[in-house]
């Protein structure tokens, strides 16, 4: 696909940098925010982690053992807004940085000094989140879709903190995608057309469109919270005039595509591992192009599939169900582009193409409960049930999460220099692998049969399949302390990693050498 | 670097200027939201304006059950009935039904009733003349009232409209009541 011509002595003499903490605290390289991003998303994730493991071990047994449902319910609403604000949503960020100026042969982000401030909001955020933990009363305990009046009438004191949180995590994740859009319009080096541009990029400057439309009505959403809590508004309070169901509305028409801001990425992703692993040309990259647009665009067309039960009319019920059954095939598309990759192609499994591969089938799994749940009649049943739970676990967890994990095994010898310990490597795949699914899919089935979500406990019948899920929880959180040492060692030294470890993979980012050199294509690659 | 399309700093204005107006959107969905209820009748409210006197003409061919649900909000300990639990209209034809309400507290206490239709579609067609859920209702403490609510069903509603339900759920607005709700309460007393 493409050429690099001169890019000999780069490390040589432009490699210098402040040393110490200014270096990160006032940095504007897209490779030091990258990791600053990355690092970020993974204390994040064991944060979330450890968060969901008081979950598992309360509901490992009936009957209220651990903690304090109040308590337990803070847990729910708080990991659900650290993994997908502080842990996926940055992890992409991440990759966005490190990857999309390489890919398109640009010596770094478009708005640097923009770029800093993105990431440096952020801890705040966080810490002002997980603070309200410890007031009086307790951290947000409504859920992380904080329905109105959970969130207004009936919520706590730390709700202020919380609106406050999310209105810099937006404005954080706002910036990040102003400045990837600006990036791949205006950065893309002499030759590097749209249409020949990795479908990495392409899924990150469609994702970034979102982010841009529908942040700011998050933003507007906790802000008329706040201002019903604390300043007599009546938007979602029904004595007032206003209307708890509007609420609904207004959150899923930024929750909805805010579910593929956290997928596409990963199709991208995947779309270039898959290629790399089974040494031929991704099959049907234009439809891959414009099923990830499709995908975009539709999503904001389904918002009202997680209110069928809410009692809209017919009419409504029939046209969101038929819009998010919809949505299944641009997405079949894609499933059916990276099975007809590797239709006949010289396959091996290397660790990210074993994470990709996870992706695949079991993302799909996730999408056929999907399709499930966008039966209206059939809704009924699975609404609020830990169906919903495995269903959205599948896509973000062994979709999005998988994606980043195979993305981190995919480019760490580029970004770190060093090849990685594939036994660890392999460890932390197969144990993740047996154990997601001992952790997920019995959720499935609890769900079917009647369990409710977000309760601290549950009727004795579902007992035996809690045990199960728990215990696979348990190993699922283990298995990436695996993956923790794993970056460590592997960020501290080992076996010299070579400028293309993978000898099927293309792409710009290839033709730098490994560790990529803290300046890049200074000099636009040529493009053929 | 800019090598094609418009300068950095004009994509990002129109960046920002799009993030403004989504942010402004969100707003506008209220309205907006208001508006399409009211149009379409979704969500099952109800008009908070009392409708002209029918000068439709009875429907005799027809009868719909219209039948009332009451519920009191939290930290509102009020007795609140229909004094009937369902009637039996022709569309046009003028009823008046009786709401029974009752403060057993020790405190005076101003309440909102907020009503709700169900199916949704039908609340296209129920035109009230007069409702106690129009304004604010005082009681003072220990006392009880007969609250009004006088309606009739338009002509038009669609014949699958056999049965609908209207609910009240009444709220405590004692820290937010009226002028004219403290008015009343006075000259109760």
């Amino acid at each position: 696909m493409s050429t690099v011509v001169d890019d000999h002595n780069h490390e040589a003499h432009h490699d210098h940098k402040p040393s110490g903490i200014t270096r990160w605290l006032f940095t504007t390289n897209h490779k030091d925010i990258g990791s600053m991003y990355l690092w970020f998303s993974l204390i994040m994730f064991f944060v979330g982690g450890a968060m969901a493991m008081v979950i598992r071990a309360e509901l490992f047994q009936p009957g209220l053992q651990l903690v304090e449902p109040q308590f337990f319910n803070q847990m729910t609403t708080v990991h659900g807004l650290v993994m997908i604000f502080g842990a996926v949503m940055p992890a992409f960020t991440g990759l966005a940085n490190w990857m999309v100026p390489m890919m398109i042969g640009a010596p770094d982000m478009a708005l640097p000094r923009m770029n800093n401030w993105s990431f440096w909001i952020l801890p705040f955020a966080f810490v002002i989140l997980l603070s309200s933990l410890f007031m009086e009363g307790g951290g947000p305990d409504f859920g992380w879709t904080f329905y109105a009046p959970l969130s207004t009438t009936y919520s706590n004191d730390s709700t202020a903190l919380f609106v406050f949180a999310v209105h810099i995590m937006g404005i954080s994740s706002i910036m990040g995608a102003i400045n990837v859009i600006v990036t791949i319009i205006n950065m893309r080096a002499p030759g590097m057309t749209y249409m020949k541009m990795p479908l990495f990029v392409w899924t990150w400057l469609i994702t970034a469109f979102l982010l841009i439309a529908v942040m700011p009505v998050l933003a507007g959403a906790v802000t008329m919270v706040l201002t019903d809590k604390y300043f007599g508004t009546s938007f979602f309070d029904a004595a007032g005039g206003g209307d708890p169901v509007m609420f609904q509305h207004i959150f899923w028409f930024f929750g909805h595509p805010e579910v593929y801001i956290m997928i596409l990425p990963s199709f991208g992703i995947v779309s270039a591992i898959i290629p790399a692993f089974s040494r031929k040309k991704l099959f049907g990259y234009s439809s891959m192009v414009y099923a990830t647009a499709s995908i975009a665009i539709l999503s904001f067309l389904v918002w009202a599939h997680h209110m069928f039960t809410t009692g809209m009319p017919v009419f409504a019920e029939l046209f969101f169900m038929y819009c998010t059954m919809l949505i299944a095939v641009p997405t079949g598309v894609k499933v059916f582009n990276w099975v007809a990759t590797m239709w006949r192609g010289a396959i091996s499994f290397e660790v990210p193409m074993l994470f990709a591969l996870a992706f695949v089938i079991l993302f799909t799994i996730g999408g056929f409960s999907g399709v499930m749940l966008a039966m209206t009649p059939v809704d009924f049943q699975y609404h609020d049930t830990y169906f919903v739970v495995a269903h959205f676990h599948y896509v973000l967890v062994t979709g999005a999460i998988f994606s980043i994990m195979a993305a981190s095994y995919y480019w760490l010898p580029k970004w770190s220099g060093h090849m990685y310990d594939t036994t660890l490597a392999r460890l932390h795949f197969w144990s993740s692998l047996i154990s997601v699914n001992v952790l997920f899919f019995p959720m499935h089935f609890a769900g079917l049969a009647g369990m409710p979500r977000r309760i601290p406990d549950y009727a004795v019948q579902f007992a035996d399949i809690n045990q199960i899920t728990s215990i696979g929880g348990f190993a699922f959180g283990l298995s990436q302390l695996i993956f923790l040492w794993l970056v460590i060692k592997c960020a501290r030294g080992g076996e010299k990693a070579p400028a293309k470890p993978w000898d099927g993979a293309e792409g710009l980012e290839w033709t730098v050498p490994s560790p990529a050199p803290y300046h890049t294509f200074e000099t636009p690659p040529k493009v053929e | 670097m800019s090598n094609q399309g418009p300068d950095n700093s004009k994509i990002v204005k129109r960046l920002l200027l799009t993030v403004a107006g989504m942010f402004a959107f969100g707003f506008a969905l209220v309205p907006l939201y208001d508006a399409f209820c009211e149009v379409t009748g979704f969500n099952g409210r109800t008009n908070n304006e009392p409708a002209a006197v029918s000068q439709h003409e009875v429907d005799k061919s027809r009868t719909v059950r219209v039948q009332f649900i009451t519920r009191t909000a939290q930290g509102i300990p009020w007795k609140f009935e229909p004094e009937i639990k369902e009637v039996r209209v022709h569309p046009g034809e003028v009823r008046v039904v009786n709401f029974l309400a009752a403060n057993p507290t020790s405190d005076d206490m101003v309440a909102q009733a907020i009503p709700s239709i169900a199916p949704a579609e039908a609340s296209l067609y129920l035109n009230k003349v007069e409702c106690f859920c129009f304004n604010q209702q005082p009681l003072a403490a220990g006392n009880d009232a007969e609250m009004p609510m006088q309606f009739y069903i338009d002509p038009e509603i669609p014949d699958h409209i056999t049965t609908f339900t209207l609910s009240y759920t009444l709220y405590d607005m004692t820290a937010n009541a009226t002028p004219e709700s403290l008015a009343l309460l006075e000259s109760t007393e």
